[in-house]
């Protein structure tokens, strides 16, 4: 059915557990999630038993080291069932890149074997109400006292907030420096100061917690320090690098599952004597649908193989390559499985109206596509820049 | 508690056809499953590890194909498996794939328990793992719903009857044949999965499990297949009545009373 894109054993395993646990266990209650935007623990568990939250994480760590491109086959196939549930999973790997790549040995060892058992989910702390795309607006600070910081401010729209113990939260520690200014934390649960806020009311992935958290002389040890002071803005924007290909999978799997949709109904549904797939109006969309899903999965998968090589320190453009294109496609595509429907793709008697809702966020999310466009324009041009030397 | 898990593996229940000449399944080119009520076995042998520690061995008689059915039970948790396989076995019935399996078992030693699925979805007959028990020897419980471990000596469990359920205790050494009830079969982790991959699985023939010559394969099978065929469809059968609900109630009354029902 999808093209041959050299997946390794180890990667076919993936995709084969996932697609199981996908089927068998998030199918069943994914509208019962969606209605009562509950958070789905019970479904946490599964996954962490078939050992998806693993993927990712390096060997040393507890995880199987089958790096971004892991990540990007559990959620995409996850999310052709739901692409909401699976956000337990894709929003604990944006929380948990910070210390992947700013953490010492010791932070490592504290927290990653329980993100890989799953055990622990985690959250990435970063937006503010008065700082989304342009992050050095942020206001919550981090003041040095002694061996110690103490944090003050709100993050809002996080991800997994209040439901993951572990956080990545990002403050400044030297506001008169602007950019250079800000640093990240390793946060958690629990920690005195530490609270959370407004939980928000979504259009879709409503089965995802996107709350706000709250920090209020929140006084934590300087070992929560990730990296050195100053350093937060480049390991917010190197976790983007790397977290932009799970948002992508989400938007593909959504898409893909959407496909698939419309395929089926297009072959049952009767009109005017014949099944509405008989029709070409329907047919070249379903062509239309299918082509964008391929084009869109060979850039994730291309993006994802460049990041796990290693052989590039920063792939800024690539992933916001593969962000825009999928998030869009998925957009495009839920819209036309709801018209190839019909009047029965509105009602939420079919999936495809709550894919429509669910795929909306991996345009806005994580950058949204405007600013994934300025991203890959900026690197576009600084590449130009520097062959032309 | 060393466990030992039997299992078969049995055509897909999607496309099974026979073989019109000799009326046995046809297995060439069908796809191959762990015999679902196996399943539920293997299952309770790695919860029983999980909870008491020790091993769990999974054995399969069956062609070089049926290792695909081994590294399954693998990824579901099982630690160890043997393929008990030779040209020799081929037609065995119960009585001679009891008696090759127990031979195997003794080969193997070391177990506590022994589960097997109540019966297997190709053969239907329930009479393998009762037939290994008597080989061996020992105890066996069919049809087990619950089991209980009483400490390192006792074992109670469940076995399921048609007006409620039976409780029995044994001691070990025992065989328990178990239902579909008595757990939920865990999807394989991936972290089973590599491990499945990667395991060696060692065959077992004739030769290294000792086996009487004259009591395996065809020659050890007493049961003979002499004819099989579909039945031919009823027609005509079932009668309507037709009328207002009280002239129908009569009729059927002295329909069922002619034939001595009622």
């Amino acid at each position: 059915m999808v093209m041959d894109y050299m997946l390794s054993e180890e990667e076919k395993m993936i995709v084969e557990t996932a697609r199981v646990i996908a089927i068998e266990k998030v199918k069943p209650l994914r509208e019962y999630y969606d209605e009562k935007e509950e958070f789905p623990w019970d479904i946490v568990k599964e996954f962490a038993k078939a050992d998806l939250f693993a993927t990712y994480i390096p060997k040393e760590y507890g995880g199987f080291g089958n790096g971004i491109m892991g990540l990007v086959l559990v959620v995409e196939e996850l999310c052709k069932v739901d692409g909401a549930i699976s956000l337990s999973l894709a929003a604990t790997a944006l929380g948990v890149f910070p210390i992947l790549i700013a953490g010492n040995e010791e932070q490592k060892k504290k927290y990653l074997p329980d993100i890989a058992s799953g055990k622990k989910i985690a959250a990435f702390g970063l937006t503010e109400a008065g700082a989304g795309s342009d992050v050095t607006g942020m206001t919550t600070t981090a003041t040095k006292d002694g061996d110690y910081y103490i944090l003050n401010g709100a993050k809002c729209f996080i991800t997994n907030g209040g439901d993951a113990e572990t956080y990545t939260i990002f403050a400044k520690t030297n506001p008169s420096r602007g950019a250079r200014g800000i640093s990240c934390f390793i946060l958690e649960k629990g920690d005195i100061g530490f609270s959370f806020g407004k939980k928000e009311k979504k259009m879709g992935i409503r089965a995802s917690s996107t709350r706000e958290l709250v920090f209020n002389n929140c006084k934590i040890h300087k070992c929560r320090l990730l990296g050195r002071e100053g350093q937060g803005l480049m390991i917010a924007q190197t976790t983007l690098d790397n977290s932009r290909p799970g948002v992508a999978a989400q938007a593909l799997g959504i898409a893909t599952g959407a496909l698939n949709e419309a395929v089926d109904y297009a072959r049952k549904r009767i009109q005017f004597g014949q099944p509405i797939a008989s029709f070409q109006a329907i047919q070249h969309m379903l062509a239309e649908m299918a082509t964008e899903i391929e084009a869109a999965r060979a850039l994730l998968y291309a993006s994802a193989r460049m990041i796990d090589s290693g052989k590039v320190k920063r792939t800024s453009k690539e992933s916001a390559m593969a962000k825009l294109f999928c998030s869009e496609v998925a957009m495009k595509v839920t819209v036309n499985a709801v018209q190839i429907f019909g009047g029965y793709g509105y009602t939420r008697e079919y999936p495809v109206e709550k894919m429509m809702r669910d795929a909306k966020i991996t345009t806005l999310y994580e950058g949204t596509s405007q600013i994934q466009k300025n991203e890959i324009a900026l690197n576009l041009i600084k590449e130009y820049v520097a062959k032309s030397r | 508690m060393n466990v030992i898990v039997c299992i078969k593996q049995v055509p897909s229940l999607t496309d099974v056809q026979i073989d019109p000449e000799n009326g046995r399944l046809k297995r060439d080119g069908v796809e191959s499953v762990i015999n679902p009520f196996d399943e539920y076995a293997i299952e309770e042998g790695v919860r029983i590890r999980e909870k008491v520690g020790g091993k769990v061995v999974v054995i399969t008689m069956g062609p070089p194909q049926a290792e695909s059915a081994l590294r399954e039970a693998l990824s579901r948790g099982a630690d160890e498996a043997f393929l008990i396989s030779d040209r020799a076995f081929r037609g065995s019935d119960t009585l001679a794939t009891s008696y090759t399996l127990s031979s195997a078992i003794k080969f193997i030693g070391n177990y506590d328990i022994i589960i097997c699925g109540k019966q297997a979805l190709d053969g239907d007959t329930a009479q393998v793992g009762p037939g290994v028990a008597e080989m061996l020897n020992i105890p066996h419980i069919a049809y087990v719903k619950k089991i209980e471990l009483l400490g390192d000596k006792l074992i109670r469990v469940e076995r399921m009857m048609e007006d409620g359920y039976d409780l029995i205790e044994s001691s070990f050494p025992i065989l328990l044949t178990v239902v579909k009830e008595i757990n939920i079969p865990r999807i394989p982790s991936l972290r089973g999965k590599m491990f499945s991959k990667k395991a060696s699985i060692k065959t077992l023939d004739a030769a290294t499990i000792g086996v009487d010559a004259k009591r395996i394969g065809f020659s050890g099978s007493p049961t003979q297949v002499m004819k099989t065929f579909s039945p031919p469809q009823r027609n005509n059968c079932g009668e309507k009545f037709s009328g207002d609900a009280k002239e129908i109630a009569i009729a059927l009354v002295k329909r069922l009373s002619t034939l001595g029902i009622v």
